[in-house]
């Protein structure tokens, strides 16, 4: 059975999944805590003869504590988020030699673009398939994000990845995967009536494995970039 | 339509003929009533919808129970169709925002106790009141037209994001669409009519002595919810004009190929929706207040703090709207920005909670129906507080937006939190609206069943989310890694019906108990409320003498003293009788 997190593949789900178990942790205690004391409370103060009511109107010195732990507990989470986000989503600091593929949604499928043995896209040996994402392993990779009609969203579970595709807009998504094997791309976005099954396959692959798929697919393969890439096992 | 309905002198003789007096009635507790049974009915609908979804998520492809019933272009051999489907989850979402719970809520009980409890004989716009009222029918007439029109109901989602939503070549839905769009501007219209009344009534006719601070929360989080309805909704109403023009007349507002920008929908939807959200649960927030200080037999403690903390939750409510909004494309740096103000505001909803805590330390806590679901409230609105900090935090929203932890955040927040504050809310107040009182006994056989298998339904989704479910699915079995958590959506489903069904002993005795209730007298929780002063029912115009407050809202277990509760009325001992 696996009924949890997916088995991360990418280099910026296992701290996306820390982050979350920070959270979970941190969330985890104050809800046994709580849920502790309502229930400590329910029985001990339970309605008894001969018992009333304590009058009580608060106090300044409780509410103080209680306002300032939770607003130090929080602002620390937002702290440490922080920089993860900034690191997956700011183009800025996206690694500067990545590989450029372009994934355009449509309803309901996935159009890939593969720069072809130039390395480069917008290229006429640029080639297109459909609902398939090949990627090589420990390679990073800026994916250029378009849609042709409505919102979609792209979403690898496997990577924890999810960004919205919008018509008009053109996003960049990092991704560097780090585990060879197939995974699933979804949308994540409902995009009309066969959003359900807007789904692709992620193949990420070895850099030979990669070469002989571009090999089957007609498409020249021994370009010099790719070649050095494959040697240096995807150093950044 | 005359418009000084009000008068305390109608108090003594009533000779409205029944039409005024029942149907096209001025009295805010009429106005008050005819929401609550007209809520209740959309809550069956958004509810029988919810059950269509369950089914098709459970038991995916197979026919639905019934649903050979159907016409074959919704369910084909009576299984559900995938545009049907998405068309469930739309309406769902919608008829229980708007028409369920935000009516429950703001119609039934603003309408019903602000009056009453600030000590006025009416709203100060009685005919608005009723315009309020009425607007709600031709609105919710047009939603539940929609689910019959060729092309089938709007099926964007709640939130009809577009252009999606704005063109029918995407969709597949006409004049569904449209019908949504037409029937949300009247809708909002009407909560703007409701919205005017609640404040005027607020600021200018409380009872002499009933100071701002000695309102109870209830109406303190009823005035608030009116004003962010007030600034909130008009947008909502421009944004839906703008999306209906994209469809009808040709504009591009949200249209990229014209220059439209497809985010400014996301932008003006939830710049309303995020206020939407509190007004959803302050109102909640505010009855069971109420109901916790008079089921623990204590002032509510803080209660200037949990005025401050509303007033908070309103200010910043405005301002963390973009956190819908961290994965659609928006510049990253704002995200940072909307998560910051997003973490701020949980502060507020937790020193409410701890206050909530604090009035239940060293009580004398009665568990009668009220107090049971007005603490379920409590202990589920931790959940679905605790569950936003995941969604709050960036880099974890990235990977659970859109999955069941958002489905399961909002139903812990909206039904855990706002549903069982309403039921609270009218096993409380029904005897003070029907003059008589709801079986106590089925009133907790009611409780205990939603409270289980509510859990049951609501808290596994959070496990779905975690394994990347995405929410509006039509069928989770067409990807590998989903299969493996189908079994957690077949436990769903079942509990989603038995907790369906588990409301039938709550429509027996609501319905029941209009014609076999024991007879209530005028104070039975033994509330230190005005209303509780007024005869049950009470008559047109209320009070028979303008009421003068001397007292705090929760002077409960004052010491000294024998009886438990202080009316905020009593005059203080040794001054002479004011009025």
């Amino acid at each position: 059975m696996h009924w949890w997190f997916p088995s991360n593949a990418s280099s910026v789900g296992g701290q996306v999944d820390s982050l979350f178990y920070v959270i979970l942790y941190v969330t985890g205690a104050v809800f046994v805590l709580v849920e502790a004391a309502l229930l400590i409370f329910l029985f001990r103060y339970r309605r008894q003869d001969g018992r009333r009511a304590t009058y009580v109107e608060g106090s300044n010195r409780a509410e103080i504590i209680w306002t300032a732990i939770p607003a130090v507990i929080l602002v620390s989470l937002a702290l440490i988020s922080q920089p993860l986000w900034s690191k997956i989503k700011s183009p800025d600091t996206y690694p500067k030699n990545a590989d450029r593929l372009a994934v355009e949604a449509k309803q309901f499928e996935w159009h890939v673009t593969y720069p072809g043995p130039d390395g480069k896209l917008g290229t006429d040996d640029d080639f297109m398939k459909k609902d398939e994402l090949h990627l090589v392993v420990n390679r990073d990779y800026v994916i250029e994000l378009t849609s042709r009609d409505v919102v979609h969203n792209f979403f690898i579970p496997a990577f924890r990845i999810k960004q919205d595709a919008v018509p008009g807009m053109h996003i960049l998504v990092w991704v560097r995967p780090t585990v060879a094997g197939t995974y699933e791309l979804a949308c994540a976005e409902l995009c009309g009536l066969g959003h359900y099954r807007m789904r692709a396959l992620v193949v990420v692959q070895t850099a030979p494995e990669f070469a002989a798929w571009l090999q089957s697919q007609g498409v020249a393969s021994s370009s010099a970039p790719d070649a050095s890439r494959a040697a240096g096992k995807g150093a950044p | 339509m005359t418009a000084h309905a009000a008068s305390v002198s109608h108090a003594a003789h009533d000779d409205r003929p029944f039409i005024r007096k029942y149907v096209f009635s001025t009295d805010h507790k009429i106005i008050g009533i005819q929401f609550l049974f007209l809520s209740l009915f959309f809550l069956l609908v958004g509810g029988l919808l919810a059950m269509g979804i369950r089914w098709q998520l459970g038991f995916p492809g197979q026919p639905m129970p019934l649903g050979g019933w159907l016409p074959s272009s919704v369910a084909p051999g009576g299984v559900v169709a995938p545009k049907t489907y998405n068309s469930l989850v739309t309406m769902h979402g919608t008829f229980m925002i708007f028409f369920a719970v935000m009516p429950l809520l703001v119609g039934v009980f603003a309408n019903y106790l602000i009056p009453l409890k600030i000590g006025a004989p009416d709203m100060a716009f009685p005919s608005l009141n009723m315009w309020s009222f009425w607007l709600m029918i031709p609105s919710g007439g047009l939603m539940l037209a929609s689910l019959f029109v060729l092309g089938g109901a709007s099926a964007a989602g709640w939130t009809v994001y577009a252009p999606l939503s704005g063109t029918p070549d995407y969709s597949g839905v006409h004049l569904g669409q449209q019908l949504w769009c037409v029937s949300i501007v009247i809708f909002g219209l009407s909560s703007l009519l409701g919205s005017v009344n609640y404040i005027t009534t607020v600021v200018n006719l409380r009872a002499p002595g009933m100071t701002w601070f000695r309102l109870p929360l209830s109406v303190w989080a009823l005035f608030i919810t009116a004003v962010l309805a007030i600034l909130a909704v008009p947008i909502l109403a421009g944004a839906v004009i703008m999306l209906l023009f994209d469809q009808t007349i040709g504009t591009h507002f949200f249209q990229p190929d014209a220059g439209g920008q497809p985010l400014m929908w996301q932008h003006l939807f939830w710049f309303f929706g995020h206020p939407e959200v509190y007004i959803l649960i302050l109102p909640a927030m505010g009855i069971a207040s109420d109901i916790i200080a008079n089921g623990a037999r204590k002032p509510i403690f803080g209660y200037s703090s949990m005025v401050y903390a509303m007033i908070a939750i309103a200010f910043l409510g405005f301002i963390v709207w973009g956190h819908h909004m961290f994965q659609s494309g928006m510049n990253p740096t704002l995200a940072s920005t909307f998560m910051v103000s997003t973490i701020v505001i949980a502060v507020p909803s937790a020193i409410k909670v701890f206050n909530w805590l604090g009035t239940l330390w060293r009580g004398s806590i009665h568990f009668t129906t009220p107090m049971l679901n007005a603490l379920a409230f409590v202990s589920m609105f931790i959940i679905g507080g605790l569950s936003g900090i995941f969604m709050a935090s960036t880099p974890v929203d990235m990977y659970i937006h859109g999955t069941y932890f958002i489905v399961a955040h909002i139903h812990y927040v909206l039904f855990g939190g706002s549903l069982f504050a309403v039921f609270a809310g009218i096993y409380f107040w029904y005897p003070k609206m029907f003059g008589r009182q709801m079986s106590e006994r089925w009133g907790k056989i009611h409780f205990a069943l939603t409270f289980v298998f509510y859990n049951f339904t609501f808290f596994p989704m959070h496990i779905l989310g975690v394994g990347g479910e995405m929410r509006r699915i039509y069928d989770p079995t067409v990807y590998d890694f989903l299969r493996p958590l189908q079994p957690i959506n077949v436990f769903i489903t079942i509990s989603a019906f038995l907790l369906g069904l588990s409301q039938i002993p709550f429509a027996v005795n609501f319905i029941g108990s209009l014609f076999k209730g024991a007879k209530a007298e005028r104070n039975p929780w033994r509330d230190t409320g005005l209303e509780w002063t007024a005869p049950s029912p009470p008559p047109h115009g209320n009070f028979a003498e303008t009421p003068t407050v001397y007292h705090g809202p929760y002077e409960y277990s004052v010491p000294g003293m024998e009886e438990d509760f202080l009316p905020v009325n009593t005059p203080p001992a040794g001054a002479g009788k004011a009025t």
